[in-house]
This record gives structure tokens, sequence and C-alpha cells, in this order.
């Protein structure tokens, strides 16, 4: 995963010369006392949950003393906020603000940009984009020219900052903007950048994420599974990445959608092409249905691979169904597909007999993949439908097949809905 | 006529002796694209499905003469390097069919690229093809699957997804029609060739007579289709399908570009975008084909 948490955007900040608040992180509440004791002032106990809103929420508590922290960081820990669960808590120093500020830096991919824009603004701690456009100040970045330290100045200047605070606040804006380059950041973000009433100015929070194709230049961060999503990888997510970084040939990316299935309509999905998957999904979602997961496998992957994810997709407790999503007349080897598919259904219907399978696969040599995939399925005891590329844009037929089927598979056991 | 390659446009592969770059070099030229050197340091003198190959990039322009693009078979931490010395070549069309590349790399060579006017498609791009004419990338795989789902005609195709650059045209087919040129931008977060850069050259193409566009979720490209039509750049039949209406904000959908960053690129918005700029929309993709053949009178 590419998002960082705040504790360890922090440390990345400090080792980028932006002064960030005496603190620590705790999992367990007696640490979070520990820690609060060694700050020796009042604190303030963080939940670490990649989330938005977490003060509103609760996530932000405050302690006077080590006793108090630790009952606080017991309150957090294990508890669920915005849908997150929180596994761990910063302990820092309560910051006695009197002003925020907000800095800011992201890729702008539009046609005249293509480049890095770092942003200040004189009203932190709320959301930028209900910032008034006048109260935010901005520059791109001319990434062969680099950014400098008056480039970060004339930021401050613009928005009138006062002459005793201009250079610590252009420093923090340069510290902001070196560690989004040295660690790769898509984005990075200081907000607060908090002026204490002692005249200090440090990080309150920060958020920031690693581009994904450049989490392996730094091993340090310990990224478990280099991919954007909301929510931290689930077992099912870090299965699929072993199989994806174990065998480069092609490309396997499952990313769960219900972690826990506790109501019908849910279908295993197994697309193919980044473009062609989503179509099955639109179509599906117009007919009730909802995925567990979402999936790729293209670029020519091997059969071992496409195995691998189907059986993965088709294991997920509370499906009704499994689509193989294939909306694209491929050029990749798509027998090595039919071979894949087989062997996991081979392994998995039995198991569930009347098991729905809406089956779309077009391409290079489509008419030996469909036989591979009906002769490999024709004594099994699951409901197959296969199509070829006459369907490949009858989304909206396919997905109803697929509410078809599902509603047999379910007088089969009973089930009315 | 076409875009961006045409029938005299020479060709260079660079990592032309790895597994991608052999293969594909050797589909290029079957295909009939003048693919006129490679270049693999260490291995210059030798030669791939009868391309000569050289160690750098300069030494295959000063042998060569004029190459006017480029290909790179390289894996994405090393396209960086590759993309520089493809420009410090002199060459200014350069294709990138390489994924994972680090986004502050795609950044600098953006900028050097602009810095020395050089069009870079890509990264993450599987190519272009003008039928029957020429190929740069794998967009077909071999010859005969080429031949097979891309027929020449009127309709010109960008798409931000290489399957579909594929799918698209094989659709336009079964609705009787052609295609001139189809181009895939890539998949990349950031990207050399937006819709908005390629519309103008079909616009300025006679044969292109509409333009049929795959678009997704994520990023400003489909903004940029509809702001080149508000601006007159593009004024043909112009037909858009974007998948990913179902999508969630903040996650990524195989491709880098697919996500719904901070409220903005939902299907939603882009859908608003390109009809209120008076451009064909369609709900499914399976009416890209007759919608186009209604707007051609075909």
């Amino acid at each position: 995963m590419a998002r960082l948490y705040e504790y360890q955007g922090k440390q990345l900040l400090k080792a980028g010369k932006v002064p960030i608040p005496q603190g620590e992180v705790a999992t367990t509440p007696q640490e979070a006392g520990k820690i609060a004791g060694k700050i020796g002032k009042p604190v303030a106990v963080k939940a670490q949950i990649w989330a938005g809103g977490r003060g509103k929420a609760g996530g932000i508590k405050f302690a006077s003393n080590p006793q108090e922290a630790e009952k606080v960081a017991g309150d957090l820990l294990g508890s669920t906020l915005k849908d997150l669960k929180v596994e761990k808590v910063l302990i820092e120093e309560k910051l006695d603000i009197d002003k925020e500020y907000y800095v800011g830096v992201i890729i702008d991919a539009s046609r005249e940009v293509r480049a890095p824009i770092v942003m200040f603004s004189t009203e932190g701690g709320v959301d930028i984009e209900s910032v008034p456009p006048e109260k935010i100040a901005q520059t791109t970045v001319d990434v062969l020219r680099g950014f400098r330290l008056y480039d970060a100045l004339n930021l401050a200047v613009q928005l009138k900052v006062p002459n005793q605070h201009l250079t610590s606040i252009a420093q923090a804006i340069m510290g902001l903007f070196q560690t989004f380059k040295a660690y790769n950041c898509r984005t990075a973000e200081i907000n607060p950048l908090v002026l204490t009433k002692e005249g200090k100015i440090l990080a309150g929070d920060c958020r920031m994420a690693i581009d994904d194709s450049s989490v392996f230049r730094h091993p340090e961060l310990g990224i478990e599974v280099a991919r954007e999503a909301s929510t931290p990888p689930t077992e099912l997510d870090k299965i699929a990445w072993q199989i994806e970084e174990g065998d480069l040939r092609g490309t396997c990316y499952i990313a769960q959608m219900a972690p826990e299935i506790k109501e019908l309509n849910y279908v295993g999905y197994h697309g193919i092409g980044g473009g062609g998957a989503i179509l099955g999904v639109d179509a599906l979602n117009r007919q009730g249905l909802k995925i567990a997961n979402y999936a790729d496998t293209s670029g020519n992957p091997t059969a071992a691979k496409v195995y691998r994810a189907a059986k993965l997709i088709i294991n997920q407790p509370g499906i009704e169904g499994y689509m193989l999503g294939g909306f694209i007349v491929a050029n990749q080897e798509q027998w090595h597909h039919a071979h894949g598919v087989v062997k996991a259904l081979r392994e998995e219907i039995p198991k569930r007999p009347g098991f729905p399978c809406v089956i779309l696969l077009c391409g290079n040599r489509e008419k030996e993949s469909m036989e591979i995939l009906k002769e490999g399925t024709s004594d099994l005891p699951g409901r197959f439908e296969f199509y070829g590329s006459d369907k490949v844009y009858e989304t909206e037929f396919l997905a109803k097949r697929m509410k078809a089927l599902i509603l047999e598979y379910r007088k089969d056991r009973g089930i009315t809905g | 006529m076409a875009i961006l390659l045409e029938k005299d446009t020479t060709v260079l592969v660079q990592g032309i002796t790895g597994r991608e770059g052999s293969a594909r070099a050797a589909f290029m030229k079957g295909y009939g694209t003048k693919v006129v050197a490679g270049v693999t340091p260490g291995r210059g003198g030798e030669e791939i499905s009868g391309i000569p190959v050289y160690n750098t990039v300069e030494e295959a322009v000063r042998t060569q003469g004029r190459i006017d693009a480029s290909v790179t078979f390289v894996p994405g931490p090393g396209l960086k390097d590759a993309v520089f010395e493809a420009i410090d070549g002199g060459i200014k069309f350069i294709v990138m069919p390489v994924e994972r590349v680090p986004l502050y790399d795609i950044l600098e060579m953006m900028a050097y690229a602009k810095l020395k006017g050089v069009r870079l498609l890509g990264p993450g791009s599987i190519g272009a093809i003008s039928p029957g004419i020429a190929v740069m990338g794998w967009l077909g795989g071999t010859p005969e699957f080429a031949k097979r789902v891309f027929v020449p005609g009127p309709v010109g195709v960008i798409s931000r997804s290489g399957g579909q650059s594929g799918t698209v045209p094989w659709a336009i087919k079964e609705a009787g029609l052609g295609v001139t040129t189809v181009v895939h931008i890539g998949t990349e977060p950031v990207l050399g060739q937006s819709f908005g850069d390629i519309l103008p050259l079909f616009q300025a193409d006679e044969d292109t007579k509409a333009v049929a566009i795959f678009g997704e979720i994520g990023g400003p490209y489909e903004e940029e289709a509809a702001e080149a039509v508000r601006k007159k750049e593009f004024t043909k039949p112009l037909v858009v399908f974007v998948a990913g209406a179902w999508a969630p904000e903040g996650m990524r959908f195989s491709h880098a570009s697919s996500i719904i960053e901070r409220g903005k690129g939902s299907a939603k918005d882009k859908i608003k975008s390109l009809k209120e700029a008076g451009v064909h929309v369609v709900d499914r993709p399976d009416e890209i084909g007759p919608t186009l053949k209604r707007l051609l009178n075909a």
C-alpha cells in the first residue's frame, strides 16, 4: 500500500528537516502511557487511520498526564473509526496553537502542466477544497530547474506572512517538496502546519502517498502492497499481491471490495484488461449485483497465474456466482486463460453444485480457447454459460444472464429473494 | 493518410535485443513499419529480424541518417534514460509501451520533451496503428491478428485502455466501418498525450471523418477532449464512452491513471462536461459502432 500513516509521514518529514512535534507511536495503552511520561507534558493521542475528518470522528483525544493518556489510548485502540480499525495511536506533545497554515504538493496531469504544483495557504486545519482561491498561493515546479528556497519564500510573501515567520515557513515548504521528490510521492500534505504561541513552526498532521511504481526504491518504508486504496490491504489482497510479485509475466490485479459478505447479490469478478474489466462491473451494478472483488488478469499472463487468480476469486465466502469478464478482443494468448480458469473450476465447482459461471473470452484463438473451456467443464455440476466476441460489448445481456443464473441457484438452495 | 505514423516514418527500437523488444520489432517490421535500427548497449553490430543493432541512439542516427520515431522496450526504472537519449538523438516522436515507471522520472521526461519539442506517447501506451500502413508498439500483437481487427476506414480511435484500443476498432468493423489511426494514450498517472493533444491531429487529417474515444474514470483527459471541442480544435463528429460509472472514490482500477481523487475524475463529471460541449456520449459500449454509423450516414 502506497499510503502512509501520519506517524510514518512525519518521520520522513523529520529527515527532510521539517520540524515535527515530540512524539512516538504506540500499539498498547501501556506503551502510550509510557510515551506520555517521557514527553512530560499534556499530550494529544491520535488514531492512525487513513481517513480525513479524523478529529470530528473522535479520533484525536487529549490527556494531561500519563494515566489519562493510557486510558484514552485504550479507548481508541481496537475501536472502529470511519469503518477503519484503529491499531496504532500517535502520542504527541499537545501544541499551543496560534495559527494554522497549509502546505501541499500534488501532481497536475493536465496537458498544459504535467508537473508538480506546490500550494500554500494561510487557512490551514480545514479541507483545502473549502478554502477560497485568493487564500491559496501556488506555483508550478519546473522539474529540470528544481524548486528553490526563494520559490517557497515567494509563496509565503504572496499571502503576507509576517517577516518573523517567513524563513521558517519557507523552510517547511521546501522540506515538504524535498520529501515529496525524494520519496516519489503522488501527494504530500502538511495540514495544519502549526505556528505555536511560542513562535515555532511544526507539522501538525501529514498525509502522504508514495507512487506505486516507486515503492521498490524505498524498501525501508516496509510497504506491503504497492497499490492505492482507501483501506489497508486485506488477507486476500496480500495473497493476490504475492501472485503478482512472484511472476512478472502478465498482470494479476485483485482488490477485495467486500471482505465480509453478509448479504445476497455478490459476484466473484474476474475481469480481463483494465478498461474492459470495468465494463462488466458497471453492467453488473445496473442489475443490482455487487462485486466481492475487482480483478484484472491481462498482459498475457501464464495459465498458472490465471488459475491462482480464478481460484482465489471463486473461493470468497458468500459469493453467488463467478463472472469471467473478458470484454476485450484480446491479442494475448487466450488459451492460457482457458486452461487456468478450467483448472480452478475443476477444483472448486464440485464443492458447490449449481454454482453460476458466466464466461466471456474473446480474441486470439477464441475457438480453441472456447473448446478448452467447454470440454474442461462438461462433467462439472455447475451452471455454465460461455460467450465469445459476438457478445464482447453486450454488457447488459451478460449481466442479465448472471442475474438469471443466480436466481436459479437460489431456488436450488431454497433461498427466496 | 493517417496521423502520427505514415508510410515513410522511420522507426528505431530501443531495447531491441530484449524478449519484448525483439518480438515486437519483428511484429512491427512484419506489419510494414520501416524499422531502420535498434539499440542495445554492448550488442552493436548484431541484427534482429534483419534490423541492424547499435550501441547507442547517437550511433544509430549517425549511421542511418534521420530517424523519425522511437519505441522504447526498456523496463520502467530505465525508461527515463532511454527517453533522454532518444531526445538528444534528435528523435521527435517517442512511443513508450512501458508501465510501472517511477513518477518523478515521468515528470522529468515530460519537461525535457516539452523543452525540445518532442511528442511522447505514454508511458504505458501499447502504441499506435494505421491499418495497412504501419504500427508502433504492440497494438495488434501479431500481423495476422492486427489485419483481422484493424481495417482501414474513416474513423480515428483514441483509448485509455490498451485492450479497448483493439476492441473498439473491432466493434467499428462489425458496424461496417474502419479506422484511420488508433492511438492508445497510455495508463500511467501522467501521460505525454491527452485526448486533447490527439484530436487536433485527427482534425487535420482529411481521411478521418469522425473519432471514437474510449474513456475511463480519473485524470483530466475526457475534460480535455471536451475542451478541444469547445475551442473548435476539433469539429468532426465525436463519440465517447466513459467506463467506470460505478467506481468508488480512492481506489485504483488496474491502470495507474484510473483513480478518482479528491472528488475529481468521476464518470458522471466527465460525461457532463462532454455533453455540455456537444459531444455524443454513449451509455454502453455496444452503441459506439451504430452511433458512428448514424453520424457518418454510412
